[in-house]
């Protein structure tokens, strides 16, 4: 890997925090012992654990026995949908248009054992249409999901308006704050929701580890059934580095947060400054978003393309999720929001983190500029 | 020679990451830390090469084909895929009903019992009393709508190993899917997929010397078995088990699993010499009984029963060495091992029961020490044990009759 490759790729994962590193290490290296031992070797594993699960849930203001350990984002949002779904007779359960495939094909997943799925859309800057919510909720509906943070557009939803109406309705709501976390800030029990999904790796922490945070008075079924840990929600020998590498990242996640949103925010605002003089089109920007996410598209531009020679140029960014990079079809975030598949098609992901510097920022709007200008010229020539 | 205290013989439990393979993972923790599902830039490009070179590293060892390896949280998370996951697609096919081991580990056990709560019906089938299963009891419990076989290749308290050839053999002329889950294996068995007739199977990192979090399902595809997956999203291991691939763990598996083929025969034969040391020792105190067939065994498995002690009196007794045992299998709880009432042993025997596993880094010095801890604390607390008196006096224990309180 060049020396010189610029990371603008944070939503899909982060470089983890070298003092997050320190912390895991010691269980890498020399602390081992599975914490289900009773001898000093599991004891010390089970008190690493304890003290990662005080550090998570003092992180988004829950109390450490709401926190459930999963092995990520992905794991987590299944274990809330098909577990609370499991504890309930099938009616309705009712997700967002733009969730993250860890969430919609969960959801999915449940049709076919008589559940019915709803789909609530969204409005052309990607916030949640109170309406159609309400519509939804006059089926019997179990539950509802909607993320906090959009991992495309960096949208965030009203969650404890939403909380409230879906309470009202009398329907549970998970919210899956993956790309939330450490980004903007996160209180469980101010959000008012029944179950919130978060990942270490988007936040400075390890690929490997994640959460469920759950209302203790939901009834919930495992998914992994096994040695009955994590009080029997999440049987399998925990993944004990990762764990404290998890804990430690939302400690300093949350430490930063406020300082380090308002310096990304700049970096984004001087960014989308510059995408505009370029005649970029900024999804989501009338919306409230986080501070260091922009998805842009140039008219008459592929995304594929420009992402592919922004590569070449030592610049990382992504043309719609990671996970989805696979298919061609236009991000189904912006087919939500009513965007054309044609300038959907363009579409091109900056998400900043920690590491990114406004220097870097002055070169990448350079090399943007120089490479749109290529394009365009190659494109006149195949013509 | 002096040993540091408490000397670790709970190998089976977890292992220690091997050096090699915490080196080889920590550059995946810092300059190459891309997600690898990321397809537009090199961060991505990079730690998805590691990932399939680890995928490769995991196949070599079993003599599978990488397409074959499916990467999970770890063996329970394996288990609950292969059982669930082919259960669920070819009930409808073949029926409901799964033949299983009582001396499966939980993570198949509790598995089975939730699909039985879904409607499956499944036999557990008792062991013989040396833990191995009878090959014609196995082959009378598969129904014309037996779905699915689970046995554990080699078992994680009393180490034996069951004859994994001929019970898939059986399973094959039946028609029932044969998962197999061999997380206390990997480099303790030779297992070669290409000849084995097994359709599925659980391996897990931590048992092998690597990390925990990361295990994997090896799912054939000649004749090609389906699953349902379990774990959606973004459509990671071609639909199998969505989830970011966390890429240093993956790492440090392929890396444990690449160790352990190239080591396995000479540290096999020196952990053989150790073990055998040890029952030599520890035999040489009266009242002990081995547990399992010693013969169709790994070699890092020791499984003792010390009669005429009590249980919990025996683990604090020998707080010098980290060893699990037969009353506390599952933290917290005072049921004696299931596996070794599966045997036939007593709820007693079971109780004063201790697994010793050994491993790559145990040396002759701790195992010295360890025999010598057992005969000095097994002496000590028979001193204080009114029924070791009676059986010195040549009572009969069982045929006491106790007064009621």
């Amino acid at each position: 890997m060049s020396a010189e490759a610029v990371y603008l790729d944070h939503n899909a994962t982060t470089l983890l925090d070298a003092k997050v590193l320190e912390a895991m290490l010691p269980f890498l290296r020399n602390q081992q012992g599975n914490p289900t031992s009773r001898h000093s070797y599991g004891r010390a594993a089970r008190q690493a654990i304890d003290h990662a699960r005080e550090q998570v849930a003092a992180a988004v203001g829950a109390h450490p026995s709401q926190v459930t350990f999963t092995s990520g984002g992905t794991e987590a949002n299944n274990l809330a949908i098909k577990g609370i779904a499991a504890t309930h007779t099938p009616s309705q359960v009712a997700v967002s248009a733009i969730e993250h495939p860890a969430v919609s094909r969960p959801a999915h997943s449940l049709l076919g054992r008589g559940w019915k799925m709803a789909k609530i859309g969204v409005d052309a800057v990607g916030q949640l249409n109170p309406d159609q919510l309400v519509q939804a909720l006059q089926q019997k509906t179990a539950l509802v999901s909607v993320m906090a943070a959009n991992n495309e557009t960096g949208v965030l939803q009203d969650v404890p308006a939403i909380a409230e109406v879906v309470r009202r309705h009398g329907s549970l709501l998970h919210t899956d704050a993956v790309q939330a976390l450490g980004k903007v800030a996160l209180d469980f029990n101010a959000l008012g929701v029944n179950a919130m999904s978060i990942s270490a790796h988007k936040i400075h922490g390890p690929q490997g580890a994640g959460a469920l945070i759950l209302d203790k008075r939901v009834d919930i079924q495992p998914l992994l059934d096994g040695g009955g840990q994590e009080k029997g929600l999440r049987s399998g020998t925990e993944n004990i580095s990762a764990i404290v590498g998890f804990g430690l990242a939302c400690e300093l996640a949350t430490r930063d947060l406020t300082s380090q949103a308002g310096r990304i925010g700049r970096l984004r605002d001087q960014l989308e400054q510059g995408l505009n003089e370029l005649g970029g089109i900024i999804f989501g920007r009338e919306a409230k978003r986080l501070p260091n996410t922009s998805f842009f598209a140039f008219p008459n531009i592929d995304g594929e393309t420009l992402v592919m020679a922004l590569d070449r140029q030592g610049y990382a960014v992504a043309s719609g999720s990671a996970c989805s990079s696979d298919s061609i079809e236009p991000s189904h975030v912006l087919m939500a929001m009513g965007i054309a598949p044609g300038i959907a098609r363009g579409a091109v992901r900056v998400s900043l983190g920690v590491d990114n510097s406004a220097a870097q920022i002055v070169a990448f709007l350079q090399t943007l500029k120089n490479e749109l200008l290529r394009i365009k010229r190659m494109a006149a020539v195949a013509v | 020679m002096t040993v540091r205290t408490p000397i670790y013989l709970d190998y089976s439990a977890t292992t220690p990451v091997d050096q090699r393979v915490a080196e080889k993972m920590i550059p995946y923790l810092t300059e190459h830390f891309g997600n690898p599902a990321s397809r537009s830039h090199v961060f991505g490009w990079v730690a998805e090469k590691a990932v399939e070179n680890a995928r490769e590293q995991v196949a070599v060892l079993v003599n599978a084909d990488p397409k074959e390896i499916v990467w999970t949280s770890g063996a329970t998370e394996s288990n609950n895929l292969a059982i669930k996951g082919a259960a669920n697609f070819y009930a409808g096919s073949k029926g409901k009903h799964i033949v299983t081991i009582a001396t499966e580990h939980k993570a198949v056990i509790d598995t089975v019992r939730e699909l039985e709560r879904q409607g499956f019906e499944a036999t557990y089938l008792e062991p013989e009393p040396d833990g191995l299963v009878d090959l014609e009891k196995f082959k009378a419990a598969l129904r014309a709508d037996t779905v699915l076989a689970s046995v554990m290749l080699v078992n994680n308290e009393i180490g034996v190993i069951q004859d994994i050839e001929t019970l898939g053999n059986l399973c094959r002329a039946n028609g029932t899917i044969f998962h197999v889950d061999a997380a206390q294996a990997t480099g303790k068995v030779e297992i070669d997929l290409e000849k084995l007739p097994v359709d599925l199977m659980s391996f897990s990192a931590h048992k092998t010397y690597g990390p925990k979090g990361i295990g994997a399902l090896y799912v054939r595809r000649k004749p090609r078995v389906r699953l349902e997956a379990q774990m959606h999203g973004g459509g990671h291991e071609r639909g199998f088990r969505s989830g970011t691939l966390p890429t240093h763990q993956i790492v440090g598996m392929g890396e444990a699993f690449h160790i352990a083929r190239e080591e396995m025969a000479l540290e096999n034969a020196r952990i053989k010499r150790l073990r055998d040391k040890l029952w030599a020792g520890l035999s040489e105190i009266e009242e002990v009984y081995l547990n399992g067939d010693l013969k169709q065994r790994v070699a890092h498995n020791l499984n003792v029963s010390f009669n005429f002690v009590e249980g919990e009196s025996l683990i604090m007794a020998v707080k010098d060495i980290a060893v699990s045992s037969g009353s506390a299998c599952t933290s917290a709880s005072l049921e004696p091992s299931y596996v070794l009432r599966a045997l036939g042993r007593s709820d007693e025997l079971a109780h004063s029961s201790i697994r010793f596993s050994i491993g790559r880094y145990t040396t002759e010095e701790e195992i010295d020490y360890t025999i010598d801890l057992l005969k000095a604390k097994i002496g000590k607390l028979r001193e204080l044990s009114p029924l070791w008196e009676m059986y010195q006096d040549g009572i009969d224990i069982n045929s006491v009759q106790w007064a009621a309180h």
